[in-house]
């Protein structure tokens, strides 16, 4: 028990002032490294003011004192025990660190992607089986007239439609693909319920629109016109999907004996490396959707549209199947 | 079954030492997320004013830029700003309110980010409704953003010590001349009661007259039913200026009965 706070804390307050410092540098500079003796004297303030803590719970009266005390022995507390590198921010282990986390988690890829074919399914059939679909299934007002009519539109526009506003568009559709992606993700602490859901309906809507054209017999069209951005916009939301199921596993926890803390932790740098890279890529597909995608023959060609789409596939898969292996 | 709410998260060091994080309440954090809202939309309105000039340059590229800016502001405000001031925001800071890892670990860049992009969640439908309701039933008054996250919004701690010399100057204390009642004295009066009279010292003048008589009468009353002093060691002291001696033996130590200044508790 302390009889005499304040000669207590004269005895103590210059310990407490050179642990407060050393904290204080350490939050400052994560880079500084501690010599041996550093480390040493650290870890020896740190006790003692820990042990300085404890004696304080005999002595009830000086709130002030314990909650100055608690406060550094927690910021101590925090340096000592902190076993994960600080983040650096190095561009070449920040790239890398995308396909590695992708490639860590391809189950939740795998279903991911079987979600969203499972409503591409859905989606064609109910188009085929019953016309009348089309009303409700369609996204967008223009998808609602005949793939004849507006591929005729489209290949005989004399000017362009998107004239002074491609960057905006551009810009648009980026932030609302990247928002789409980061809300599939979110949509994980439904138990993966809701991410599910997002992944079906989009495959839906994407089975819908290629059933309508394919079936019209204007494939080609489709395919020049969605390859070249959808080649990497879709993947991005599917990416968007995996993260959502590696956040919902974590919450689950089949088949892990961990605390579900220990499991959110354990995936959190995995998940922020995904929605970073998906949203990158996502700045890509908006660039080549304004400013590509919506140009269609005599303008480009769309053999030169499909390959490009075609190229971009490949330099994807091989980055997210094959960069950074250890 | 409702998990039993906690007012304090507490973290047991391998040690073996006790620490403990005060857990903010969905009000103030309401409240830090009102003036974050507000900061945002006015960085947003100055980056759109300056957008404006690029108008002059090229309509197409102003509206893009002001549209991506406004997404990255909103998106990465939150991000950005706890991750520069170690789990603080504008909001959070005006209202003492820190981010913290539930571990009293340090946070990690990722962790801040999934708590800043999982808010699309707890924002639905409204008014961040999911999240305020997760709050309200989670034990450590976390949303989906800090379950997922492993964080929590703990309030600052004030390190503040009571100034002595405005609430108990350094006089003659005559209860000091009993060091054995005063060292028990100190050990057997709550921080909770030590706050009130320290309150009902400093704001002695906003009060009532009578109302102040009978507020000092009560608290004086509990410090009596402590320890008992020896009659000549009241002798003449009002009830005011007996809490006032309590509080220079609580706060100052033992010292003698002399009224020598002690050392402050400045912490």
């Amino acid at each position: 028990m302390i009889i005499d706070l304040p000669r207590f804390v004269a005895a103590e307050r210059v310990y407490w002032d050179e642990l407060q410092a050393l904290v204080a540098r350490l939050e400052t500079e994560p880079e500084w490294r501690l010599s041996l003796p550093e480390i040493q004297r650290l870890h020896y303030l740190y006790e003692r003011c820990s042990s300085d803590l404890a004696r304080l719970d005999t002595f009830s009266t000086e709130p002030g004192l314990r909650a100055f005390l608690e406060s550094l022995v927690a910021r101590a507390y925090t340096e000592i025990h902190e076993t994960r590198a600080p983040i650096k921010v190095r561009w070449k282990a920040a790239v890398l660190a995308f396909p590695r986390a992708f490639r860590r988690h391809g189950a939740a890829f795998r279903l991911s992607l079987g979600a969203t074919l499972l409503g591409c399914a859905f989606g064609w059939f109910a188009i085929r089986m019953d016309a009348r679909a089309k009303a409700v299934l369609m996204p967008f007002p223009h998808l609602l007239t005949s793939p004849a009519e507006r591929v005729a539109e489209e290949e005989g526009m004399k000017t362009d439609r998107l004239r002074g506003r491609k960057a905006s568009f551009s810009a648009e559709l980026m932030t609302h693909n990247i928002q789409v992606t980061i809300f599939t993700m979110a949509l994980g602490m439904t138990w993966g319920a809701g991410t599910l859901v997002m992944l079906f309906y989009n495959g839906v809507i994407l089975g819908a629109v290629a059933a309508d054209y394919v079936y019209a017999g204007y494939g080609t069209f489709l395919t020049g016109w969605l390859l070249p951005h959808g080649s990497i916009e879709i993947p991005a939301i599917l990416l968007g999907g995996q993260a959502g199921f590696v956040l919902a596993g974590a919450l689950i926890g089949w088949g892990s004996g961990a605390a579900r803390s220990a499991r959110l932790r354990a995936v959190a740098p995995d998940l922020f490396a995904i929605i970073a890279g998906a949203a990158g890529l996502l700045v890509w597909a908006g660039t080549v959707e304004a400013f590509i995608s919506q140009y269609h023959q005599p303008v480009v060609p769309y053999a030169l549209k499909i390959a490009f789409g075609v190229c971009e596939l490949v330099a994807l898969t091989a980055f997210l199947g094959w960069v950074g292996r250890e | 079954m409702k998990p039993k709410r906690q007012s304090r998260l507490s973290i047991e060091t391998p040690e073996g030492v006790v620490f403990s994080f005060e857990l903010a309440t969905p009000v103030s954090r309401s409240l830090a997320w009102l003036v974050d809202a507000v900061a945002i939309s006015v960085a947003s309105y100055i980056l759109g004013e300056l957008c404006l000039t690029l108008n002059l340059l090229n309509r197409d590229w102003a509206n893009a830029v002001s549209v991506v800016l406004y997404f990255a502001i909103s998106v990465l405000y939150g991000i950005l700003l706890e991750w520069h001031w170690r789990g603080q925001t504008i909001g959070k800071r005006l209202l003492g309110l820190r981010v913290v890892d539930v571990h009293g670990l340090r946070l990690q860049l990722p962790q801040i980010a999934l708590r800043n992009l999982l808010r699309l969640v707890d924002a639905l439908p409204a008014f961040y409704l999911v999240g305020g309701l997760t709050c309200f039933f989670s034990r450590s008054a976390q949303r989906l953003g800090d379950l997922a996250a492993n964080t929590i919004v703990a309030r600052e701690p004030k390190t503040e010590a009571p100034d002595l010399e405005q609430i108990a100057p350094a006089k003659y204390n005559s209860l000091l001349a009993h060091p054995h009642l005063a060292a028990r004295l100190r050990s057997l009066v709550t921080p909770e009661a030590a706050a009130i009279a320290i309150r009902a010292v400093t704001q002695r003048d906003g009060y009532d007259p009578q109302a102040r008589v009978a507020l000092f009468r009560d608290i004086a009353a509990h410090f009596h039913s402590l320890v008992e002093f020896p009659g000549e060691g009241l002798e003449g002291l009002t009830d005011e200026q007996y809490i006032r001696s309590v509080l220079r033996v609580i706060y100052g130590g033992p010292g003698d009965a002399t009224g020598g200044a002690k050392d402050k508790l400045t912490v």
